[in-house]
């Protein structure tokens, strides 16, 4: 049986008006970032509901980051602010809970910061591989 | 089950470089869903839509995802395809392996395998898609405008030249604003009044504006293109169309000592008053609060002497209800008050004045008729020291002024400062300053008048204390540049006091949902891109509500609120986003979680009947989302506890469907 | 120990019941032991004398049952609160889950309820009684013959040991004096916790969920738990699922249910009481009280009606989700 070299799932939200322009603008420049870093597109960080993110876990990802606007420039003034509260309520009961600190972010990229999208994607990745595979969320009946 | 084709795009070599396109397409004909897969060199091109739209008639396809670029270049594009094919444009998924794969990937063999994986997501979703029609609803074809200074005037003449009817409400006996109780206005230094009236009495005989003056908007519902507006009209006691403006009743007043709020209190108007002599309307009001009869039952001066017979002591406010499409706001500002600057004496001494008070004096027609005198004895003032920066640019943590600019005062100083030189030349004018701030078009020239030509005595350094001491006015001030302590004897103190915006915009804010910031200024939709919106659609913004600006700047900002409202009411129809929240009634609890974070105010709740398994009949409040309103942001989704709110086009179901298909 | 007795509070109901100010009575009723108390509905004065009891056993906060109860009856029904049970009230009216005017609140004083675990760690098994002895309970077992006197205080439930208040915050009458919002140690535990590494806390959820058999108990005592149609019993909802089948499953539906819960949950300590498993439950609801009150300010649910929720609510400066961590706890 061949084991597979582990390589870390990471499920990354951006949303519409900034982040995911922002990854937009990493591409275009041409910037890398690890293959194992998948965006899913949402109108706005405020759509994204904790079960998702335990959901991304479940099914097999080893980090989860959410990216929105930057506080201030929703582009629907105030999504951003509740993502900001959730967020901060869930990282912190995770925590609570045991599972590693560095498997969740939240990341404010704006549509110029192209090369900030890269180099947090960088980041991350590497936080997250150097932890290993999520084992305090992981459902083994999703097992990859 | 849907029935899903698939395209994948090489996009040339952008995607093919590093994604095997075939492989992609190949891999994703086997998804749950897809019926037909295929690749081509460039599917935005017309013969890759062509290719689209042959497969959608051939497959019966109910379903599309387009693997290519990002959706922010070309899902518009795809839509319209599927549209032109016969197939709901909100069926078409695009997954990105352009900007998010190919481009940032370098070896094939993940670029390939992510390309997959994303196509998957993809498929996963759009299985889920349901087609969405976008809604409709009519615009009225009115206008209301709030607030009647320069800012309101203009938009309202804008709004009206372009043929729509606009309603003016301003909450004074007269419109006219600020820009009324000016002198003269920089950089051109012409008589505000002179360029005011005209435009005042533009409006007052425009077929298409209506003013409501002495009134105030009591209540706002409804939504873009369709808003509900209670006007309350406060009873001036005097009918408006009767009264001819003559003056008969305020010069036979016997109650002559009201403070005049025109002249900020600087002398008395009788109780019946038209504030200036260019009002517009021009019609006399009774103040309630000072008029004998009206109080006490005894006098009745006034409806004797009114030949017209206009005085009515028993009128009542009057509710106006009135439909409108588009709302301006134009509510202006004030300067701040000046209880809490006691160093500089404002409280101790009628010679220490704000800017505002000085325009009055100077102004021909205020309370000194223009004579430049000391408040206190009536002495013309031989040095003068303006100090700026009263509140404004204020520490955050000292609390009583402002942190921001106010943008104007180093302006209007300099003119003061200019015309007091230029009218008195006898006359010491020392300006202290921070910075002089004179950014606009001949504004700097225009300073740098007044120090090189009219030798105004601008010192670097902040004012310290102001000491009334016998007549004089001791000034302790501070010269940074020459590093000395400066005490000066002044005949008179004006303080360049902070901007602020109305304080009654706060409780209209709410009203109309229109967001303000922590300094009560209203908040644009994008502070580079969208200035004149509001982030609540179809309310919009003019003049120094939205930030301290001058006159310049508030008639191009006023034209261009004009323009957004022009181009609002000139549909007939307005066509929502689709993709917006929608709650199901036999979930929702009535919370109001979802309402408290809804931006835009697009959730009200609504009393439904539902019959309970036991067979009797529960009624319930549950949330109702209006569709013209909600821009889809999904905040409520999350807010929702029991999952009854739900995004069309991003729901629970397709992001979970993606999270799956991506973690697989 | 209760200052309040039975008898005032029968006569109480009865009073109301038959001069017509309420049709129906929410109430304590008791169980097959004279410990497991349960709530119930009484329609007749009878029913009442007969039926209704006042202990130290009376945990259940009855406030969740006028979602359904309010309005269910031809008049008013009347509700015993005590202190902490009227925050809950409160929160549910700002909720509008039910209408005011269908309710009559009594709020009556409450000096702790007593924790049957705690009970049977002291005296054993088989208790066949429990009595009230001013401040004292007699515990009569199978297995001795006099009865053992265990002071109140020692077997008081967790949640009343730490009693955040004795003040009633809504009622239309009072019985008793009123009291006053007390300085508690509700957090101490919660502290503990979050001074243990992640590693150790792991372990210590572990040992505590992996017990979680999913009755639903606690969501279903729960008053913020009102919800018309539930995530997990909503298959629209892709989180509908009925049993632990795994540590992930034991985790989720204790995540997701404090999380829709925080900054609606008053405290009460219902969903402890009436977990079969004595999981302590209270500590994840706790925690995101602890953290609502150190991230954005001191906020009690239920204090008033009307209250925003906190994360239904923002400022311009709110702390950023990544300095939450930075609480001096110890790395792994």
């Amino acid at each position: 049986m061949q084991v597979k070299e582990y390589k870390p799932l990471i499920v990354a939200f951006c949303c519409n008006w900034c982040s995911y322009a922002g990854a937009d603008l990493a591409g275009n420049n041409r910037l890398s970032y690890p293959a194992d870093v998948k965006i899913i597109r949402v109108p706005c960080s405020c759509r994204v509901n904790p079960m998702f993110i335990l959901r991304a876990f479940q099914r097999g990802a080893d980090g989860v980051i959410i990216c929105g606007c930057h506080p201030g420039d929703c582009h629907y003034t105030s999504g951003n602010y509740y993502t900001r509260r959730r967020m901060a309520a869930l990282f912190s009961m995770l925590d609570f809970l045991g599972i590693e600190k560095e498997r969740t972010r939240v990341e404010w990229v704006s549509a110029a910061e192209g090369a900030k999208f890269a180099a947090t994607m960088n980041e991350f990745a590497e936080t997250v591989a150097s932890l290993g595979e999520n084992k305090r969320l992981e459902d083994l009946r999703c097992k990859r | 089950m849907q029935r899903v084709g698939v395209f994948v795009c090489w996009c040339g070599s952008n995607i093919a470089g590093t994604v095997d396109v075939h492989a992609v397409a190949e891999a994703l004909k086997s998804e749950p869903g897809v019926v037909f897969s295929t690749d081509y060199q460039y599917m935005c091109s017309q013969a890759g839509q062509d290719i689209i739209k042959q497969a959608i008639a051939e497959h019966n396809l109910t379903g599309i995802v387009v693997c290519s670029c990002s959706p922010r270049m070309h899902e518009a594009t795809f839509r319209k395809t599927a549209q032109a094919a016969g197939l709901n444009p909100y069926m078409v998924e695009i997954a990105n392996i352009r900007e998010q794969c190919s481009w940032v990937h370098k070896d094939m063999l993940t670029g390939t395998e992510k390309a997959i994986i994303l196509g998957k997501a993809a498929v996963a979703k759009v299985n889920l898609n349901t087609p969405l029609t976008p809604g409709e609803s009519p615009v009225t074809k009115r206008a209301l405008v709030i607030g009647g200074g320069i800012a309101g005037i203009q938009t309202a003449l804008d709004i009206a030249d372009a043929g729509f009817p606009v309603d003016i409400v301003e909450k004074q006996p007269t419109i006219g604003g600020k820009m009324a109780q000016l002198d003269k206005t920089f950089p051109t230094l012409d008589c505000a009044a002179c360029i005011l009236t005209p435009k005042m009495v533009d409006v007052a005989q425009n077929e298409k504006i209506r003013i409501f003056s002495y009134s105030e908007v009591e209540e706002v519902g409804g939504f873009v293109g369709n808003f509900d507006v209670k006007i309350k009209k406060k009873a001036r006691f005097v009918k408006e169309d009767i009264c001819t403006g003559c003056g008969a009743c305020v010069e036979k007043c016997p109650m002559k000592k009201n403070p005049n709020e025109f002249n900020l209190g600087m002398d008395n108007r009788p109780a019946i008053y038209i504030p200036f002599a260019q009002a517009v309307p021009k019609v006399a009001t009774i103040d309630p609060n000072a008029c004998n009869m009206l109080k006490n039952g005894k006098c009745g001066l006034c409806a004797r002497v009114c030949a017209a017979g206009a005085i009515d002591y028993t009128q009542k406010d009057e509710i106006i209800e009135e439909k409108y499409g588009a709302i301006v706001v134009a509510t202006g500002f004030n300067p701040i008050s000046m209880e809490k600057f006691d160093e500089f004496a404002y409280n101790q001494s009628k010679d220490v004045i704000t800017s505002l008070e000085f325009e009055r004096l100077t102004n021909a027609a205020g309370p000194s008729a223009g004579k430049l005198i000391r408040p206190s004895d009536g002495k013309h003032p031989h040095t003068i020291v303006f100090v700026q920066c009263v509140g404004s640019r204020c520490d955050a943590c000292a609390e009583k002024g402002k942190e921001y600019c106010s943008k104007i005062c180093c302006m209007y100083t300099a003119k003061h400062a200019m015309l007091t030189r230029d009218k008195y030349p006898d006359t010491d004018v020392y300006v202290f300053y921070i910075d002089v701030r004179t950014p606009g078009k001949n504004f700097d020239e225009f300073y740098r008048r007044a120090v090189e030509e009219f030798g105004v005595k601008y010192v670097k350094g902040m004012v310290g204390k102001v000491t009334p001491e016998g007549d004089k006015l001791k000034v302790q001030a501070s010269d940074l540049l020459s590093n000395k302590q400066l005490h000066i004897d002044a005949d008179l103190v004006v303080l360049a006091a902070a901007i602020e915006p109305d304080k009654s915009a706060r409780p209209l804010a709410t009203m109309l949902t229109a967001s303000m910031d922590t300094n009560d200024f209203f908040t644009e939709a994008h502070p580079k891109l969208r200035p004149v919106e509001s982030p609540t659609a179809g309310v919009f913004l003019s003049g120094a509500c939205q930030g301290p600006k001058d006159i310049p700047e508030t008639v191009s900002q006023a034209g261009a609120a004009a323009s957004k409202v022009i181009g609002l009411l000139a549909k007939d129809k307005l066509t929502g986003n689709p993709c917006i929240a929608s709650s199901n009634e036999l979930m929702c609890n009535g919370c109001s979680s979802c309402e408290r974070v809804c931006p835009y105010g697009a959730i009200t709740y609504v009393d439904k009947e539902f019959r309970m398994p036991d067979r009797t009949t529960k009624i319930r409040r549950v949330a109702s989302v209006n569709p013209a309103v909600c821009q889809g942001c999904g905040a409520c989704t999350v807010a929702c506890p029991s999952g009854a709110m739900d995004l069309k086009g991003f729901a629970n179901s397709q992001i979970i469907a993606e999270v799956d298909a991506i973690c697989k | 120990m209760q200052k309040i007795t039975q008898n005032q509070l029968v006569e109480k109901a009865v009073s109301l019941l038959t001069d017509g100010t309420v049709s129906a009575v929410l109430g304590w009723k008791k169980g097959e032991f004279d410990y497991d108390i349960t709530p119930a509905v009484f329609k007749t004065a009878d029913e009442i004398k007969e039926n209704f009891v006042w202990n130290d056993f009376c945990g259940a906060n009855f406030s969740k049952y006028l979602v359904a109860q309010a309005g269910k009856h031809e008049g008013k029904i009347l509700v015993f609160l005590k202190p902490c049970d009227t925050y809950s009230f409160n929160q549910l009216l700002t909720e509008h889950r039910f209408d005011r005017e269908k309710v009559y609140a009594v709020g009556i004083p409450c000096e702790g309820m007593a924790d049957i675990a705690k009970v049977k760690e002291l005296v054993g098994d088989g208790i066949v009684s429990i009595e009230a002895d001013g401040d004292s309970l007699k515990v009569s077992t199978l297995y001795e013959d006099a009865p053992a006197l265990v002071n109140a205080k020692d077997v008081m439930a967790e949640r009343c040991v730490n009693c955040k208040s004795k003040k009633h915050v809504a009622y239309d009458e009072l019985m008793g004096e009123d009291g006053i919002v007390l300085e508690s140690n509700r957090f101490d535990e919660v502290a503990r916790l979050e001074a243990m590494t992640p590693d150790e806390r792991f372990a210590f959820w572990q040992n505590e969920l992996s017990r979680c058999i999913r009755c639903n108990a606690c969501r279903d005592a729960c008053p913020a738990c009102t919800c018309e149609k539930c995530v997990f019993d909503n298959p629209a909802s892709s989180v509908e699922n009925k049993a632990p089948a795994n540590s992930f499953e034991e985790k989720m539906f204790h995540i997701i249910r404090a999380f829709h819960v925080a900054g609606r949950c008053t405290d009460c300590g219902e969903c402890s009481r009436v977990c079969p498993q004595n999981i302590p439950l209270h500590l994840l609801n706790r925690k995101f009280i602890k953290d609502i009150n150190e991230f954005y300010g001191e906020y009690q649910a239920g204090a008033e009606v009307g209250l925003r929720a906190p994360l239904v609510d923002y400022t311009t400066e709110d702390l950023e989700p990544g300095e939450v961590f930075d609480r001096g706890d110890k790395d792994a």
